[in-house]
């Protein structure tokens, strides 16, 4: 079977454990409902406007929520040790990891496509079309925090101490990503022109390429037994 | 093997020699020689120490990155050894500049700290290794910690870069907060002070880095021999008891 077979064969395999059980999605949907929740209250929304925070809202909502996507991804490998069975299937070490970050993308996206919605309507944002052009933004930057995630939760969740050290380790190496994202979502939002957050886009697509081309590389090191 | 041992011992016990002279030397250098600053005062001094262990910071990175490559390429044991005291030594000097940077900033620009690209990054980075001697910690073996903190370490280093960018842009403009690198607008006297400081402190990093490393082969060792089951040889019979204060 090709390599991009595999790929698919993985996240594939991802998906249909989810949509059989079911038990990710609603949780991580309702944790990033709740984090908005949390900063509407902290927030007096009636001063200040959505715009200038409406953006490091979301991408807080997002990573919370994706490190959360992240630990269970790998969690699920390891109940009833399948990781072995992965491990000795006839695929490309490189191949699980894409896949598994394939699987992460399409979760943390389901996730992002109904919050944005609804932080508009919650924050009361005066819906534009602007807000489309926000969904390539998320897409690209959603890429990098799966790269790096899945590489560092591969780890992780082999280990003990999971919740907390996976968000310890992906959180500073996530910086870029986080401020890129920020920092573009915001404006975008706030209609600013194209030349103003050119070059923000540039450094997420750099950070996506160069993590997930040193990810396929290394990933063969981090499950080996 | 005595023999060859006191002869590589030779060379690493001149060279603490000469780390325990330089030491004193730069303090009476830079609290004695050095003139004062004219705009920031005495507290200006405490630069010498915060550049060279800034320098110090990014040796230890840049030792840990290509030591786990080449860890990762090779499988040799000493690789990972002196990859994980690179690290170590990087996060204890980065400690170093994070502690005497604040000092420094609160009389100068009058705040403890700010969003300056160089502080921002310098913390984000410590974060990073602190996270890589964490994960290296929960590991469950010696061999997964060196594969693991490998991984880690090629990818902070990869990062670096790019957070400094990131951190650099989102602040727009950053403020120009002192002219540091390179020294270029240093009076001599400071510049030389400069100079033997950081020759010191690199000094003492390969001091640090040597012994660290001697203590990780050590710590292989010991786990290797309890690992084969050799404890302590068995008494031989008739001999003499074990005092107590021996145990």
């Amino acid at each position: 079977m090709s390599f991009l077979g595999d790929v698919a064969l993985v996240a594939g395999k991802d998906l249909r454990t989810e949509l059989r059980s079911r038990d990710q999605i609603v949780t991580l949907l309702f944790f990033a409902l709740l984090v908005l929740v949390v900063f509407n209250f902290a927030f007096d929304f009636t001063v200040i406007d959505f715009v200038s925070l409406g953006a490091g809202i979301l991408w807080v909502a997002f990573i919370f929520s994706g490190v959360l996507a992240l630990s269970h991804s790998f969690q699920i490998e390891r109940e009833q040790d399948r990781i072995q069975g992965i491990l000795l299937a006839p695929i490309d070490r490189s191949a699980f990891y894409l896949g598994k970050v394939a699987a992460t993308i399409l979760f943390m996206s389901a996730v992002e496509a109904i919050v944005v919605p609804v932080s508009v309507l919650m924050f009361n944002y005066r819906f534009s079309a602007r807000v489309a052009l926000v969904i390539p933004i998320l897409i690209l930057n959603t890429v990098g925090f799966a790269a790096v995630g899945t590489l560092f939760a591969a780890m992780t969740t082999q280990t003990r101490r999971s919740e907390l050290l996976l968000p310890l380790l992906l959180f500073p190496a996530a910086v870029p990503i986080a401020l890129a994202a920020v920092k573009t979502t915001s404006q975008i939002l706030a209609g600013r022109p194209f030349d103003r957050y050119a070059s923000w886009i540039a450094l997420s697509a750099a950070y996506d390429a160069i993590f997930l081309s040193a990810a396929v590389l290394l990933f063969d090191y981090v499950l080996e037994e | 093997m005595h023999a060859t041992e006191r002869m590589s011992d030779l060379p690493q016990r001149l060279l603490f020699l000469l780390v325990s002279l330089l030491v004193p030397v730069c303090l009476y250098v830079v609290f004695g020689v050095v003139p004062t600053e004219q705009k920031m005062g005495v507290v200006q001094r405490i630069f010498y120490f915060h550049l060279p262990s800034a320098f110090m910071t990014f040796l230890g990175v840049f030792l840990c990155a290509a030591c786990s490559t080449l860890y990762l390429l090779t499988r040799a044991r000493r690789y990972d050894i002196a990859a994980h005291a690179s690290a170590e030594l990087g996060v204890v000097f980065c400690t170093i500049v994070l502690v005497t940077g604040p000092i420094w900033a609160r009389p100068v620009w009058g705040v403890w700290w700010t969003g300056e690209v160089r502080l921002t990054s310098t913390l984000i980075l410590w974060l990073i290794f602190v996270g890589y001697l964490l994960l290296r910690d929960t590991a469950e073996n010696r061999e997964q910690a060196a594969r693991w903190g490998a991984v880690v370490a090629i990818v902070g280093a990869l990062d670096v870069p790019i957070i400094y960018k990131s951190v650099e842009w989102w602040r727009g403009l950053h403020p120009k907060v002192l002219k540091i690198s390179g020294g270029g607008g240093l009076e001599p006297t400071m510049q030389r002070a400069l100079l033997l400081c950081s020759v010191t402190f690199t000094l003492l990093f390969a001091h640090l880095l040597i012994q660290r490393c001697r203590l990780g082969f050590l710590q292989d060792e010991v786990e290797r021999l309890s690992h084969a089951g050799v404890r302590r040889p068995a008494r031989p019979a008739g001999g003499p008891e074990p005092k107590e204060s021996d145990r």
